[in-house]
């Protein structure tokens, strides 16, 4: 990727690096002596926030302290995670099931905070996949992933899963506009003809958090890219930056970059909820999945949907309007006020600030230049407020302080760039090592921002760590930006590849974290609430071992009579009830995963021996000082053998003749 | 791993805790003025902890030792027999007349404090060698509990 530039980068960070004695140009180019200070968080002391980053192509979604960099947890959210039994275990696995069947990777670009009142409320985060298009809603009460649902006509889901400030909306735009409808057969060459975007309005009730889609709006064949909710002033709309309007099919890194400007796409979702309140949409006949997890029967109940309503904006013609954005656009950021959209184009030098006001006057004076597939073009003059003049290279996103600045990454200059928004004029600038792809400011895309820090989430790692074969870990950076310069404190390395992320003040999520599942109210199928409810059933062929775990003993602990040709199924109820007391649970040759049962929790795996003898399991989690004694066996006999089905626990005098 | 360091500094500080044992769990848990070595005001009898007078009749309270018996069920079955055997923890039998009620109740619903400044706890789990699980009892509950506990050793 850029190699000329990397190159040229390296070069010039190296030298300056590996001369610790002379001193820095600026503190911008080097890292000050009080560095080491900012990012310090002393051993047993908390970090000051949580950074939700995505995990890109690992599917995961990490969790970071801030300004220490400790990663605190991955959770699994679209790819499976054995270690944690995620898309293993029964109870989990139907979180995966999607329209194609079980999904077991995705690839998750952006996360965002629920918000309320335009602040970040510390309840949900939200994620996107983009590969097969889902949102993922995951309870920040217990760091899990809580809900997935997919999206019919879709595909490559970028443009989300950005929310309005009140969370009434999550929204999912195609990157990759495809066939929709009926006949999805049809030549690749016929994309402006069959090739249709769509735009999904995802509801999220306000107590529960459940997803709904409410509607999509259909749109012309083009690759939407980012959005962002408007705010205060400009609630109500939404804005969607699209390339590729060229509508081209084929090389795109060339045919898609034909013209001078493509568009921000604002939607007046207010107008659309209208529409659909006097029953304008189509209601059109689809097919995509929904699961949730409930954490009191600790299961995943998925179902299959098959409706969804269509708004069509070419006809309802006050939803939608497009406005010229130069070269590409990618980020599309509005500020804290609700009155600047700042598009961000890949390939433009500049950075174009749109002005809601001006938006809403061009409207009303209908100042359009003509229509694309039906739906009204603004003049770029009438809704811009300025350009930024060179600003960089490769503009990409755009965060916000609330203090009438904006922090704007650049790619192939690979910098972060502040300005202020209304003067429109260059502050400072830092290099980012290397080649920045998104940046985050605390609540830096909310109305109130807590913008102590800047991170930037690079693309490229080269030199920056110690090398670790050809593969190595993306790079974050942490910039202070509580004075007028960023001053870089802090790298850290990151999982996956990072797209964008969100921070939040530590004591908005940490005061509500869960310790641990109450037995009382486990309503688990299978839950085992004490040993004297632990056994083992037949049914057919299946066996249900109904287990209990505490430290440090399985009950039971001997089980005998499972045949080959059974499916056996081990459902391991965590009858601790203190806080950080998992017990893990492990059998031989189980072509699945592990479990982790956390305390008061039931989890099941599934388990197909296939040849005759006795399997030892344990507990995989070490739990106390007899943990390594935390194990049972379990004996399989040939479908012949009439062992009798048996199980027990502490019996030591009366074993069996040997056979 | 972090579990086996909280036992063992657990079992060291039974040799330490006359001085100034250190809490290590949580940064906000810290407690100094209960730690002081010497610790005068602790009264190994009735342990530390929120019960300090609990009121017990001659007589059994039967409802009151069911509800205890389906606790005990769930929490407290898989570790302690009602014999005087030992499981994972000391057998039940007897238990209250070795201990006073304050003492069981306090051990039952503040086992982290317990382990750390009193010796009988102490010397228990050094002979368990595990950390009774704290098992996140309400107060009416580890009530109930103590109660069945008085039926099985035999108050009617």
């Amino acid at each position: 990727m850029k190699p000329f530039n990397q190159t040229f980068l390296l070069l010039t960070v190296t030298a300056a690096c590996w001369l610790p004695a002379c001193k820095p140009n600026n503190a911008a180019t080097a890292v000050s002596g009080d560095a080491a200070a900012k990012a310090y968080v002393a051993p047993g002391k908390y970090d000051e926030f949580y950074n939700f980053v995505s995990g890109g192509f690992s599917g995961q979604l990490s969790v970071y302290g801030l300004p220490s960099g400790r990663l605190l947890r991955v959770i699994p959210v679209f790819s499976v995670d054995p270690e944690k039994g995620y898309g293993y275990s029964e109870n989990s696995k139907g979180m995966l099931n999607t329209s194609h069947g079980f999904v077991p990777w995705d690839d998750l670009h952006h996360t965002e905070l629920s918000q309320t009142n335009g602040e970040v409320d510390g309840r949900w985060v939200f994620a996107n996949a983009n590969n097969t298009p889902r949102v993922a809603r995951v309870d920040l009460k217990t760091f899990r992933t809580a809900e997935i649902i997919e999206l019919p006509n879709s595909a490559g889901n970028h443009s989300s899963p950005f929310i309005t400030e009140n969370t009434e909306y999550v929204v999912a735009g195609t990157r990759f506009s495809v066939p929709i409808g009926d006949n999805q057969d049809v030549p690749i060459s016929s994309y402006k003809q069959n090739f249709k975007g769509s735009l999904s309005f995802i509801s999220v009730d306000k107590g529960t958090g459940n997803m709904d889609i409410a509607f999509q709006l259909q749109t012309p064949g083009v690759n939407f890219d980012l959005s962002h909710a408007g705010k205060g002033p400009s609630h109500g709309w939404f804005f969607f930056s699209c390339y590729n309007s060229e509508q081209a099919n084929t090389l795109l890194e060339v045919n898609a970059s034909q013209r001078d400007k493509d568009f921000i796409l604002a939607v007046n979702w207010k107008k659309a909820e209208e529409y659909l309140k006097a029953g304008k949409g189509v209601k059109k006949n689809v097919k995509y999945s929904r699961s949730r997890y409930d954490e009191r029967s600790h299961m995943t109940k998925s179902e299959m949907l098959n409706e969804v309503t269509v708004l069509d904006p070419a006809v309802l013609k006050d939803i939608c309007y497009f406005i010229p954005c130069p070269k590409s656009p990618h980020g599309c950021d509005v500020d804290p006020s609700g009155e600047y959209i700042v598009g961000s184009g890949k390939l433009a030098a500049l950075v174009p600030v749109f002005s809601y006001t001006k938006i809403q006057k061009a409207i009303a004076d209908k100042a359009y230049d003509g229509e694309f597939e039906g739906i009204p073009v603004i003049k770029y003059e009438a809704a811009l407020y300025g350009e930024v003049q060179k600003p960089g290279l490769g503009p990409l996103h755009t965060e916000f302080d609330g203090k009438g600045n904006a922090y704007t990454s650049f790619f192939v200059s690979s910098e972060i760039v502040k300005w202020n928004i209304k003067e429109l004029k260059v502050l400072d600038r830092v290099p980012t090592y290397y080649s920045i792809g998104h940046l985050c400011v605390p609540g830096g895309d909310s109305r109130k921002p807590n913008a102590k820090y800047v991170i930037a989430y690079n693309k490229i790692t080269k030199d920056r760590y110690l090398p670790t074969g050809p593969e190595l870990a993306q790079s974050a950076q942490l910039f202070d930006i509580s004075g007028d310069k960023m001053q870089l404190i802090l790298d850290f390395p990151t999982i996956g590849e990072p797209h964008y992320a969100q921070a939040i003040a530590a004591d908005l999520v940490s005061k509500n974290s869960t310790k641990l599942y109450k037995i009382e109210e486990n309503t688990n199928t299978y839950v085992t609430k004490g040993e004297k409810e632990a056994k083992v059933v037949r049914e057919g062929n299946k066996v249900h071992v109904y287990a209990t775990s505490i430290r440090s003993h399985f009950a039971p602990d001997n089980i005998e009579g499972v045949k080959v040709g059974d499916e056996v199924y081990f459902h391991v109820t965590n009858l601790e009830q203190d806080w950080d007391i998992p017990h893990g649970f492990a059998v031989k040759g189980a072509n699945n995963a592990e479990l982790l049962i956390m305390p008061g929790e039931t989890q099941t795996l599934k388990w197909v021996p296939e040849k005759p003898g006795v399997y030892p399991f344990y507990c995989t989690d070490f739990c106390s000082a007899l943990h390594q004694e935390m194990s049972g066996y379990i004996r399989v006999s040939a479908p012949g053998n009439n062992v009798p089905l048996s199980f027990s626990l502490g019996k030591t005098n009366d074993a069996e003749a040997v056979r | 791993m972090k579990k086996m360091i909280l036992i063992l500094s657990a079992a060291v500080g039974l040799y330490a805790c006359s001085g100034n044992a250190s809490k290590q769990e949580t940064p906000a848990a810290s407690t100094p003025a209960k730690t002081e070595s010497g610790n005068p005001a602790y009264d190994p009898e009735r342990g530390a902890g929120k019960f300090k007078d609990v009121a017990v009749s001659a007589t059994l309270d039967k409802p009151m030792a069911e509800a205890g018996l389906k606790v005990y069920d769930v929490k407290c079955a898989s570790c302690h027999k009602l014999s005087d055997e030992k499981l994972v923890g000391p057998g039940w039998k007897d238990v209250t007349r070795r201990h006073k009620p304050e003492w069981i109740l306090n051990f039952i619903t503040n086992v982290d404090e317990m382990l750390e400044k009193d010796a009988k706890a102490q010397a228990m789990l050094e002979l368990c060698l595990v950390r009774m699980p704290n098992q996140n009892l309400s107060d009416e509950e580890a009530r109930n509990v103590y109660e069945y506990m008085r039926q099985n050793d035999g108050v009617k």
